[in-house]
């Protein structure tokens, strides 16, 4: 679907609505396969959608091709579980082929349940425990300024993750390094595995804790590609302060039963719910 | 000149680094307000933009130096052992799972750490470590054998566990070796009895050797400074050529050198095995050799293991 870009160079001219179909692109793959690998993560793989979209179709410099190329910005998945979410946006770019991503989770495949640098190219951390992708992101942003390159460093978590103490640790060193190449996005569908984000513990002042932790603090829709861009922009003006986008979704977009409802956070569904899904997956 | 003054571990850590910096230019370290005791601090002040303090939070520390080697580089993080653990999932998660260019220092590890009491004794790291797949695990015992062992493992890419001690520590080789990350030191050759040690336990190895002699027990000495891998080779002519193996190690017993002699020698061609370790009790305030003698760290500990082998066997 996005085969025909050209990755090499940050801000890339897009149809915005071209973008809105290659989510929903994006969305029907990863139906697809976790349709087939029977096991994973649904409602964080759907609500992150537009985010990785916007990431690497408009700002982001890469190379589906060469996914080792040293000059790339970093994407970092540190909510790891989004993993069918990651997949998906590779196979449209060429990073994978679709018959590899329906090997998802199977024995042999290198799509692990949750992504393993190791194995596939083009993931950059590995994910599972949550909290420690912000940390990993610290570290390559520092490198990067070592060396004196312009790599831009992007790093998704979770609302669920902010639970995790290493996301404070993190915080705070992110803004005494004063990295403003490094941009984090919080995906906030809302709930986590056992219920609502607001219940299993409270994390409704987001955007008031990371501006006292000295962050220039954005918020935006973040199922608007549109808004995901500007503020991924305005994220590069911020001098001397790292930026985080706190991006509000829903849980399970694009699949209507599955929307804002905890069930879907990782069930394993039979065939005729997956069959549901497909024929229900939406554009967004 | 000689230098009189004796050096601990710690001190041949931050040499070892400053060493290579130079002709290192990736390597960069990353310190958690413990800097100064580890004397990676000095590498800071030579290279300040080479050196990140993350503070009092070890989770991010370990985090950022899987950032940095993710990106190329060589780093070095630690502080004192205890507080890593921490950071086992951080460890194990990311820079073991992808076997990261990154060296963790376990500092003032042991009950030889003493006045500051059992929380912060550890006596556990070595088994924790020993136990994640890609992980190397050094722990010598003087500063002429740690600062050839951390400078190999820093131009040696992968993950290694270096494990520290504060107090100075008598030269076991001053005369100098050539060290080998793997490879055990035969210090000294005997063929009743080997007794293979590491860290602060093998000056104590070298003394229950004198005392064995003294009554006409001539008892080979190695020094296990890697764990992980283990010198089988050594170990097993060792247990062939000798009456029995006595391992000496300021570490719990189950998971340590012992169990990891214990396993090699059970599981390839049999042979007896003793552990001089901390008997599974936490540590608790006093000097350091007095906390290691009250939990049966010492050399006449040594001794009576290996009187126990020799009296078993004759019988």
């Amino acid at each position: 679907m996005g085969g025909d870009y050209d990755f090499g160079a940050r801000d890339r001219k897009v149809d915005v609505e071209r973008l809105r179909d290659i989510a929903y692109s994006i969305r029907k793959d990863i139906v697809r396969e976790l349709g087939e690998s029977k096991s994973g993560h649904w409602g964080g793989s759907l609500s992150v959608v537009e985010i990785l979209t916007a990431l690497y179709f408009y700002k982001m410099r890469h190379n589906p091709s060469n996914p080792a190329w040293a000059d790339r910005d970093r994407l970092l998945l540190s909510k790891g579980h989004a993993a069918p979410a990651l997949y998906a946006a590779f196979a449209n770019m060429g990073y994978i082929t679709h018959d590899e991503m329906m090997t998802l989770r199977k024995h042999g495949s290198r799509l692990q349940g949750h992504p393993d640098p190791h194995k596939l190219p083009g993931v950059e951390i590995p994910g599972g425990p949550e909290g420690i992708g912000l940390s990993e992101s610290i570290g390559m942003a520092l490198a990067a300024r070592l060396d004196g390159k312009d790599t831009r460093v992007y790093v998704i978590m979770g609302d669920g993750e902010q639970d995790e103490g290493e996301v404070w640790e993190a915080a705070m060193a992110a803004a005494k390094f004063g990295l403003d190449h490094l941009t984090a996005i919080i995906d906030k569908n809302g709930l986590q595995q056992e219920g609502a984000t607001g219940e299993i513990m409270p994390t409704d002042s987001l955007a008031e804790k990371w501006r006292a932790f000295r962050w220039n603090v954005i918020e935006v829709d973040g199922h608007s590609i549109r808004d995901i861009m500007g503020a991924l922009d305005a994220a590069e003006k911020a001098g001397g302060v790292p930026t985080i986008i706190i991006a509000s979704t829903v849980k399970g977009r694009g699949v209507p039963f599955m929307e804002g409802n905890v069930k879907y956070h990782a069930p394993v569904l039979d065939a005729k719910t997956v069959q549901e899904a497909m024929e229900k997956v939406q554009r967004v | 000149m000689a230098d009189a003054k004796p050096k601990s571990t710690r001190d041949a850590l931050g040499d070892a680094l400053l060493d290579a910096a130079q002709s290192k230019p990736n390597l960069v370290v990353i310190g958690a307000d413990t800097s100064e005791s580890l004397q990676t601090m000095r590498f800071g002040k030579a290279y300040p933009a080479r050196f990140f303090n993350v503070g009092i939070a070890e989770q991010n520390m370990v985090g950022v130096a899987a950032g940095l080697a993710l990106y190329g580089k060589t780093a070095v993080c630690g502080t004192y052992a205890v507080f890593l653990e921490r950071a086992i999932d951080q460890i194990r998660n990311t820079v073991a799972y992808c076997d990261l260019d990154v060296k963790i220092i376990g500092a003032h590890a042991g009950l030889v750490t003493g006045p500051d009491g059992g929380s912060h004794q550890t006596i556990e790291d070595i088994a924790i470590m020993r136990a994640i797949p890609n992980m190397r695990v050094v722990a010598p015992c003087d500063y002429a054998s740690a600062k050839a062992l951390i400078a190999e493992a820093v131009s040696t890419r992968g993950p290694f566990y270096i494990r520290v001690v504060r107090p100075a520590s008598p030269a076991v080789y001053p005369g100098g070796s050539s060290f080998r990350v793997g490879r055990a030191e035969v210090i000294r050759d005997g063929s009743d009895i080997a007794l293979a040690a590491n860290g602060v336990m093998v000056p104590e190895a070298l003394k229950a050797a004198d005392s064995l002699a003294s009554r006409g027990i001539s008892a080979r000495v190695i020094d296990c400074h890697t764990i992980k891998p283990l010198d089988g080779a050594t170990l097993l002519k060792a247990a062939s050529e000798t009456g029995g193996i006595v391992t000496a190690e300021d570490h719990n017993r189950f998971g340590g050198l012992g169990s990891a002699v214990a396993e090699i020698v059970a599981a390839r061609g049999g042979g007896t095995v003793g552990i001089v370790a901390d008997d599974d009790r936490f540590g608790e305030s006093g000097d350091g050799t007095e906390v290691m003698a009250a939990h049966g760290l010492s050399a006449e500990a040594i001794v009576g293991e290996a009187a126990r082998i020799l009296g078993r066997k004759k019988r």
